[in-house]
C-alpha cells in the first residue's frame, strides 16, 4: 500500500512540475530557430603552452560581444579535437546572422590609452564623468601586440603581499614603449582598452622600465582571472574562421514540433487501445502506468534540463512504444502461469519474478548503446555532435524511467486491484 | 528449427540486393560526411506560379557550382553545392530573389571538409564500441561466447539491411545518409540484440527446467514462446513509428524511416536469424565431436 502512495505522490509531482509555467522544456535550436556555428581557432602563431589561454580569452571575447549582441541564452562552448582547437557558438532567435557573424569573427582588438587634455586629476566622485574623462583618452600606439602575456599571480611586497594580482609581460618593443608612457603618466591613469570597450585603467604609481607590470587592486582571484583573460585576449590574437554553420528558420522548428506531437498523440492512442485490445483490464493498467511513464518523463526533461531537439523527440516517442515491452513480456508470462493451473495470484508473481531477468539484460543492451552515443565522458574520438546527443539522452531516460513504471508501477496496480480475481481474465484475444 | 535453411534463404533475399547495390552504388553521404553548403528556402514569386526546376537551374548553374537541386515542397528548394559561406548565400539570395520573387531562407548549413572525415572516424568507433560492449555482456550474461556472437551476427544481419535499403533509396530517390542515420543504425543495433536476448533468456531457462529435450526441440519451444511477445512489442513500436513517419516533420522522415526498416528487421531477425545460427553452431559442434557418423 506505501508503493501506491509513492506512486501516487510521484505522479502527483510531476504532474505539478509539468503545469507549473516556470519549469519549461528547454528546445534546442532545431526546434526554435537559431544559428549554429563551430569556429576553428587559427593557433600557428600561438606558443603551443599558451594555447588552451588563448582559446579561453577568444571564448570570453566572443561571449561579451554576443551579450553586446543581445542574444537571449547563448550557448558557447570550447570543443578540442586533436589539435584543433575549436569553439562552438549557438545563438537561438537571431535574424541577422551576416550581422552577427562579421561581430563574432573579428580578432580582438586591445589598446593602452593615455590623458592627453591636460585637465587635470580625473574627479571620481562622479562616475560619469569619470568615464566621459576616461572614454576621451588617446592612443598610446602600444596595442595587444606589444604585450606578450598577461597573467594571475601573487603580490610579492607591499601591502599586496599575498593578494592576487596580474602581471603584464612585454615585448622588446614594447617595453620601451611602456616604458616611456609610465614616465609620462606617473600618478596617473592608464586604460587599457579591448574591443573599444574599458576593461581597465591602473594608476602608475612609477616608471616602468623592465616590461614587467603588476596591476594590483581589489581583486579576487576570480576578478584577477577574468581580467587577465582579457588582456590574453589582446595579448595571443586569435584569427578564427568559420568550419561549420546552420541556420535554421523559426518556422521550420515550430512546423516540427506541431507534427511531431500530433504523430505521437496518435501513435499513443494506438498503443494504449492495442494494449486494451490484447490484455484486457491488464492493458488498460499497463496504459495507466504509461501515462505516468510520459508525466514523470516530461518533468524529468525539464528539472534536469534536457535541451529538446527534434531527434530527442523522436527518441522520447520511440521509448513510448518501447516501455510497454516490458508489460508485454509481463503479461504474456502471465498467460502461461496461468494456463500452467496456477491461482492469479501466483501466477501474478510468477509472471514478474520470470520475465525480470529478460527485462533487465534485454534493457542493459539498449543502455549501453545511448551511453555509447551520450559519450558523457566527453571524449573527443566519440560522437559530439548535439543532435545524436539529443536523441540518445531522451532513449536513454526513457528506459530508465520505464523500467521504473513498466514493472513497479503496474505490479503495485495490478496487485491492487487485482488480486483477489481468481480466473483468468486476463487471457482474451491473440 | 526444421525450416532454418528457409529463414536464411528468406534474408538472403534481402541481404544480396542490399550488397550488390551497397557495392554497385555505394551510400549517398550527405553533407555532414562529406563537407559542404545545403541551403533551403522558398521563394514567393509575385504571380504565386510553380517555378520550374530547370529554370532556376539555368538561371544558378552560371553563378554557383551546384551539386543537386531538388524540390521539398511548393516552391521549396534544397540547393547542395561544394562549401560557400553566409555572405556568398545572401548575395546569392538576393540575386534570386530580384530574378524569381522574394526569397526566405529555411535552413543553411555549411561544414568544412575536414569535419566531414572526423565524423566518419567517429561513427565508426561508436558502431565497433557499442556492438563490442554488447557482445562482452551478452557473452557474460550467457556464459556462452556462441550465444553473443549469434546476437552480433544478426545484429550485422539488420545493419547489412538497413544499409542495402538506404544505397537503394539513394539511387532511387536520392536519400541522403547522415548523421542521424548512423544513430538510427545505433538504435536498431540495441534493439536487436534486447529482442534476441529475451529468446536467447527463454532457451537458458528452458535447458534447466527440460533437461531431457535435445537442443532444437528446446529452441523451438522457446520461439514458440516468446513469438508472440516479440509481435506484440514490435507492433507497439511499429505504430509509434509509422505516426512520426507518416505525420511527423520532413527533418526527421527519413531518420524515422531508418527505425523503422530497422525495428521490422530487427525483428525478424532475432527469431529468424539468431536462434536458427545457434542450431546450426549447435549441430555442427555436434557433427564435429562424432566423426564416426
Amino acid at each position: 500500500m506505501w508503493r501506491f502512495l509513492f506512486i501516487l505522490v510521484l505522479t502527483a509531482a510531476a504532474a505539478a512540475v509539468n503545469l507549473i509555467p516556470q519549469y519549461s522544456l528547454k528546445t534546442g535550436l532545431d526546434l526554435q530557430g537559431g544559428t549554429h556555428l563551430l569556429l576553428q581557432a587559427d593557433m600557428a602563431n600561438i606558443d603551443p603552452a599558451d594555447r588552451n589561454t588563448a582559446l579561453e580569452s577568444v571564448k570570453q571575447v566572443i561571449s561579451r560581444r554576443v551579450d553586446l549582441y543581445g542574444v537571449s541564452e547563448p550557448l558557447i562552448q570550447t570543443s578540442n579535437f586533436k589539435d584543433d582547437y575549436r569553439l562552438i557558438v549557438e545563438l537561438p532567435g537571431v535574424k541577422d546572422v551576416s550581422k552577427a557573424i562579421s561581430l563574432i569573427g573579428q580578432t580582438a582588438q586591445l589598446d593602452f590609452r593615455e590623458d592627453l587634455s591636460g585637465a587635470g586629476p580625473i574627479d571620481y566622485a562622479s562616475p560619469s564623468s569619470a568615464m566621459a574623462r576616461i572614454y576621451a583618452f588617446q592612443p598610446t600606439g602600444l596595442t595587444g601586440k606589444d604585450l606578450k602575456k598577461a597573467a594571475v599571480s601573487f603580490g610579492q611586497s607591499g601591502n599586496t603581499t599575498g593578494q592576487p594580482v596580474v602581471s603584464l609581460e612585454f615585448t622588446e618593443a614594447g617595453s620601451q614603449q611602456f616604458a616611456e608612457i609610465t614616465k609620462r603618466n606617473v600618478n596617473q591613469p592608464v586604460a587599457i582598452f579591448l574591443d573599444n570597450i574599458l576593461i581597465t585603467n591602473p594608476i602608475v604609481n612609477e616608471p616602468i622600465l623592465s616590461g614587467q607590470a603588476v596591476i594590483s587592486g581589489n581583486f579576487t582571484a576570480e576578478s584577477a582571472s577574468a581580467l587577465a583573460i582579457q588582456l590574453n585576449a589582446g595579448a595571443l590574437p586569435v584569427p578564427i574562421k568559420i568550419i561549420e554553420q546552420k541556420n535554421i528558420s523559426a518556422t521550420l522548428g515550430s512546423d516540427s514540433v506541431r507534427k511531431s506531437v500530433i504523430a505521437g498523440s496518435i501513435g499513443l492512442g494506438l498503443v494504449v487501445l492495442f494494449m486494451i485490445l490484447l490484455y484486457g483490464i491488464n492493458g488498460f493498467l499497463a496504459d495507466i502506468a504509461l501515462v505516468i511513464y510520459g508525466l514523470i518523463t516530461l518533468a524529468v526533461y525539464k528539472l534536469i534540463p534536457v535541451t529538446l531537439t527534434l531527434p530527442g523527440i523522436a527518441g522520447f516517442i520511440l521509448t513510448i512504444g518501447m516501455a510497454v515491452d516490458s508489460n508485454i513480456l509481463i503479461f504474456e508470462r502471465l498467460k502461461e502461469e496461468l494456463r500452467a493451473g496456477r491461482p492469479f495470484s501466483i501466477a501474478l508473481e510468477l509472471a514478474f519474478g520470470r520475465a525480470w531477468d529478460s527485462i533487465k539484460d534485454a534493457n542493459m543492451a539498449t543502455i549501453i548503446t545511448s551511453l555509447v552515443l551520450i559519450n558523457p565522458l566527453n571524449f573527443n574520438w566519440l560522437n559530439t555532435s548535439g543532435l545524436v546527443r539529443g536523441f540518445a539522452i531522451t532513449l536513454f531516460i526513457g528506459v530508465i524511467i520505464s523500467l521504473f513504471t513498466g514493472i513497479i508501477v503496474t505490479r503495485t496496480l495490478m496487485r491492487l486491484f487485482l488480486s483477489h480475481i481468481t480466473h483468468p481474465v486476463c487471457d482474451r484475444g491473440n | 528449427m526444421k525450416y532454418k535453411w528457409l529463414y536464411f534463404l528468406f534474408s538472403l533475399l534481402f541481404i544480396l540486393p542490399g550488397i550488390y547495390f551497397l557495392l554497385r552504388f555505394g551510400l549517398k553521404p550527405s553533407v555532414d560526411f562529406t563537407g559542404g553548403t545545403l541551403l533551403e528556402f522558398v521563394i514567393q514569386p509575385a504571380d504565386n506560379q510553380p517555378i520550374p526546376l530547370n529554370d532556376l537551374r539555368s538561371f544558378l548553374e552560371p553563378q554557383i557550382s551546384v551539386s543537386s537541386l531538388q524540390t521539398a515542397g511548393d516552391n521549396t528548394f534544397i540547393l547542395r553545392s561544394p562549401e560557400f559561406d553566409q555572405s556568398t548565400s545572401q548575395s546569392f539570395q538576393e540575386k534570386i530573389s530580384s530574378r524569381f520573387g522574394q526569397v526566405s531562407e529555411k535552413r543553411f548549413a555549411t561544414i568544412g571538409p575536414t569535419l566531414g572525415k572526423e565524423l566518419i572516424k567517429k561513427t565508426l568507433v561508436g558502431i565497433l564500441l557499442a556492438a563490442g560492449f554488447i557482445l562482452s555482456y551478452v557473452a557474460y550474461r550467457f556464459h556462452d561466447q556462441k550465444y553473443g556472437i549469434c546476437a552480433v551476427l544478426a545484429m550485422l544481419h539488420d545493419s547489412l539491411i538497413m544499409l542495402g535499403v538506404f544505397s537503394f533509396l539513394g539511387v532511387y530517390f536520392k536519400v541522403e545518409v547522415d548523421a542521424l542515420f548512423v544513430t538510427a543504425l545505433l538504435t536498431i543495433l540495441s534493439f536487436s540484440v534486447h529482442d534476441t536476448i529475451v529468446v536467447y533468456d527463454r532457451i537458458r531457462e528452458s535447458t534447466k527446467l527440460f533437461p531431457k529435450l535435445t537442443y532444437t526441440q528446446l529452441v523451438n519451444k522457446a520461439v514458440t514462446e516468446t513469438l508472440g511477445r516479440s509481435l506484440n512489442n514490435s507492433l507497439t513500436i511499429i505504430f509509434m513509428l509509422l505516426a512520426l513517419y507518416l505525420l511527423g516533420g520532413d527533418t526527421t522522415k527519413w531518420f524515422v524511416f531508418a527505425l523503422l526498416i530497422g525495428t521490422v528487421s530487427g525483428t525478424y531477425s532475432s527469431t529468424f536469424t539468431a536462434v536458427p545460427l545457434l542450431v546450426l553452431w549447435e549441430n555442427l559442434k555436434i557433427k564435429h565431436h562424432t566423426p564416426g557418423m
